[in-house]
């Protein structure tokens, strides 16, 4: 292991902090895919993978994806929902990879809610 | 590897959830993320503790935050496929406090961590503390980096005066202080050394501070031999703390391998080797020049101060002596700042203490707080209060060398003022609960023969005076004390204090002499009515079936390891009281519903109904139906 000079410990403070941002908490938004019995056997897997992937090319670090149940309408899933900061919560239905990299470039990457997948914005009320 | 990764689990290894199984956990975890093809998408990190001890082994997902606690082994198949894969938190395995219906999915949201503030111990949880790397994305070694690039030594020392840090080993010495006078000091080599001889019952902050972030300690002990001149630092650390050894080893060679530690620090002119010295674990050590005695080779027994060991001390060089957690603050307090430091706490104590909350307390754990804070907050909030609804009565703080502070000065603030001025002492952060059912002289008498056992034996004062306090509090918990024993203890008790020469004979008195302070009726009832009013001095009571309740179950006749209760089926039970060595047994298998067992006291004892002889629960009632 080389010895290490200043520029070359903050150039390794910048690599190493991608490597933990998951434990910082600082995300502009939130991916989840439902994966209820549902979910699963429409494939949601297959739409998770597609959005590791998406992410993985443009090395993202501030967008946490995560999983969660059955989201109430069965026959439109695999579902999925976008939360980005500051705006209502989107829910997509019937994904598939393709779409999924579109709703990527536009909604999480520029902002633009893609209208023709969506199955409804904002979420239930809970009373 | 492709990042995939959307979830870490943060699984503590500390001692405690160690000792839990915390390594049986993550191999299951292991195990079934991987029958669940989730490898690349979850991550594993062991990290240092948690802090909340209590509920180990324990981990804490992120970046949903999730906290899970009481882990076992036949969980994990279940957690994973449940929350990991489909996304629903189990609550099962949350943190639900005794009294609430709902549990605490958050972390941020659980009371014990809510009220804490993390200076020290900003990396715990976060970081594995086998892997520099983590340190250094968590702003690690930028302090030695600033300080080596921008900083002189009088700067460093004048910045860490003006933080107002002042040691957390005990006295409260300001460490600023310390350091500019190692440096005025013309001889040569200067030495280091980080003290980790934790030895109060009960107390293990350094210990978490050196398993969960070591590279602080090594960054501080950087800091701190920069800034008196010193290139050799050494730290001292019980060899009973061998995880707290293996990862400062770990970090030690990281360190060294990445050009942080050794000759020419980051391409400066500055040298710094740290060496890692085992104690075996005498309390004395703890006290400054005794350590340096037992790093010498020496036996570790103390001299008289001054020269203090800043002027005079390893090998007869200069040394500064530093506790883990003040070292730990250092490089904080250069990257952030003097003045952001002083904002913490209070006038005359900055910044943030380590307790470790133990005792009779539903939240077992490690706490950081601001200085100031009260010990309401930190009982009540942070501790969750007593178990079982029980009385809080005191707690004890500075381990055997502090004093015991009662309920009616929970409201006091925590600052090392404070505590001095309630009779007892910061100390390195020991804070044992205790609550009504127990008794402060059977406590002094535990903190007495603990101090007695550790007594290096060089002051008469601290070895026989330490040596007749114990013979005066086993004969008062035996029901023999005699007039005039309260005045005897608290004379010698001063007159150690005044004659010892270190820190532990001049404050092994202070339990005896707060509690007699404050429960001075206590020592008053043992003595004068022969009662315990706490229920716990075995000579001072007894064990005694109620025959109005009881209904001849045999349940305790079968648990008596002493046979010393006679009695048949619906017959009601006797205990011999000669027989009986009062262990409790009896009292604990006694149904709840039942309760027929109770320990009395003092001239209660007399006033009870003696069964002559056996009869069935049956006809006593019928006899005593009507009376």
């Amino acid at each position: 292991m080389p010895k290490l000079t200043i520029d070359e410990l903050q150039k390794m403070r910048e690599t190493t902090r991608k490597g933990i941002y998951l434990r910082e908490g600082n995300f502009r938004g939130k991916v989840i895919v439902h994966m209820g019995t549902c979910g699963i056997a429409a494939g949601a897997r297959e739409i998770m993978n597609a959005f590791l992937d998406e992410s993985d090319q443009r090395k993202l670090t501030d967008v946490m994806f995560t999983t969660s149940g059955c989201a109430g309408l069965c026959s439109e899933e695999p579902i999925a929902t976008i939360e980005m900061k500051g705006s209502p919560p989107v829910k997509y239905r019937k994904l598939t990879s393709e779409k999924v990299k579109k709703i990527f470039n536009e909604h999480i990457m520029a902002g633009n809610v893609v209208k023709e997948f969506v199955l409804g914005i904002g979420s239930e009320r809970v009373g | 590897m492709a990042e995939k990764r959307r979830i870490e689990l943060m699984v503590c290894t500390g001692t405690g959830c160690f000792a839990g199984g915390a390594f049986q956990i993550i191999e299951e975890l292991n195990k079934e993320l991987e029958s669940f093809g989730l490898k690349d998408e979850v991550s594993l990190v062991a990290t240092g503790c948690n802090g909340f001890c209590g509920q180990g082994p324990l981990m804490v997902v992120l970046p949903d935050n999730i906290f899970y606690g009481w882990l076992e082994k036949k969980d994990v198949h279940y957690l994973v496929e449940e929350h990991f894969l489909k996304g629903r938190p189990v609550k099962r395995l949350m943190f639900m406090p005794p009294d609430e219906k709902e549990p605490f999915p958050l972390l941020s949201d659980i009371p014990f961590f809510k009220k804490q503030l993390l200076v020290v111990l900003r990396n715990k949880g976060i970081i594995d503390p086998e892997k520099i790397e983590d340190y250094i994305a968590r702003d690690g070694y930028l302090a030695i980096e600033k300080v080596v690039a921008s900083m002189s030594p009088k700067d460093v020392r004048e910045e860490i005066l003006k933080s107002g840090l002042r040691g957390r080993g005990g006295a409260g010495f300001l460490t600023g202080k310390k350091w500019e006078i190692a440096s005025q000091q013309i001889k040569t080599p200067k030495y280091f050394i980080a003290n980790c001889d934790e030895g109060d019952p009960g107390a293990y902050m350094d210990r978490s501070v050196l398993e969960s972030d070591p590279h602080s300690v090594i960054e501080g002990m950087c800091i701190a031999g920069y800034a008196i001149g010193s290139n050799e630092g050494f730290i001292y650390v019980r060899t009973e703390y061998p995880l707290a050894i293996k990862r400062m080893r770990i970090a030690i060679k990281q360190a060294e391998e990445y050009g942080l530690l050794g000759r020419n620090i980051l391409g400066s002119d500055f040298d710094f080797t740290i060496e890692i010295r085992e104690g075996s674990g005498a309390f004395v050590c703890g006290e400054e020049t005794s350590l340096i005695h037992s790093i010498e080779g020496d036996i570790p027994e103390p001299r008289q101060r001054p020269p203090f060991p800043a002027q005079t001390g390893l090998w007869g060089c200069p040394t500064v002596i530093n506790n883990v957690e003040t070292l730990a603050n250092v490089p904080v307090i250069i990257t952030r700042g003097a003045e952001w430091f002083s904002k913490i706490g209070t006038e005359t104590s900055k910044g943030t203490k380590i307790f470790s909350l133990v005792g009779k307390i539903n939240n077992t754990g490690l706490i950081e707080v601001p200085m100031g804070i009260t010990l309401k907050e930190v009982v009540y909030e942070i501790g969750g209060g007593i178990p079982k609804g029980k009385k809080f009565k005191a707690v004890q703080t500075g381990g055997p060398s502090g004093g015991c502070i009662p309920s009616s000065m929970l409201d006091s603030p925590i600052d090392y003022e404070s505590l001095q001025k309630a009779g007892s002492m910061m100390g390195s952060g020991g804070m044992i609960v205790m609550d009504e059912d127990t008794c402060v002289v059977d406590v002094s008498k535990f903190f007495i023969q603990f101090t007695n056992e550790e007594s290096c034996g060089k002051c008469t004062s601290c070895r026989d005076g330490s040596e007749a306090l114990l013979e005066v509090l086993t004969r008062i918990s035996a029901g023999e004390g005699r007039e005039g024993d309260i005045d005897f203890l608290t004379e010698l008790g001063e007159s150690i204090k005044d004659a010892s020469m270190c820190g532990l004979g001049q404050t092994l008195p202070n339990p005896v002499l707060s509690t007699l302070r404050y429960f001075k009726d206590e020592y008053e009832a043992h003595i004068k009515e022969k009662k315990c009013p706490a229920l716990v001095c075995r000579n001072l009571i007894q064990y005694y079936i109620d025959p109005n309740k009881c209904v001849g179950c045999l349940l305790c006749i079968k648990s008596c390891p002493t046979e010393a209760i006679t009695g048949e089926s619906k017959f009601i039970h006797i205990i011999n009281q000669e027989n009986c060595h009062k262990c409790g047994q009896c009292l604990e298998v006694c149904p709840p519903k039942i309760s027929a067992i109770i320990k009395v006291t003092g001239s209660d004892m007399e006033n009870l109904v003696q069964l002559s002889e056996i009869i069935s629960c049956k006809e006593w009632k019928k006899n005593h139906e009507y009376s």
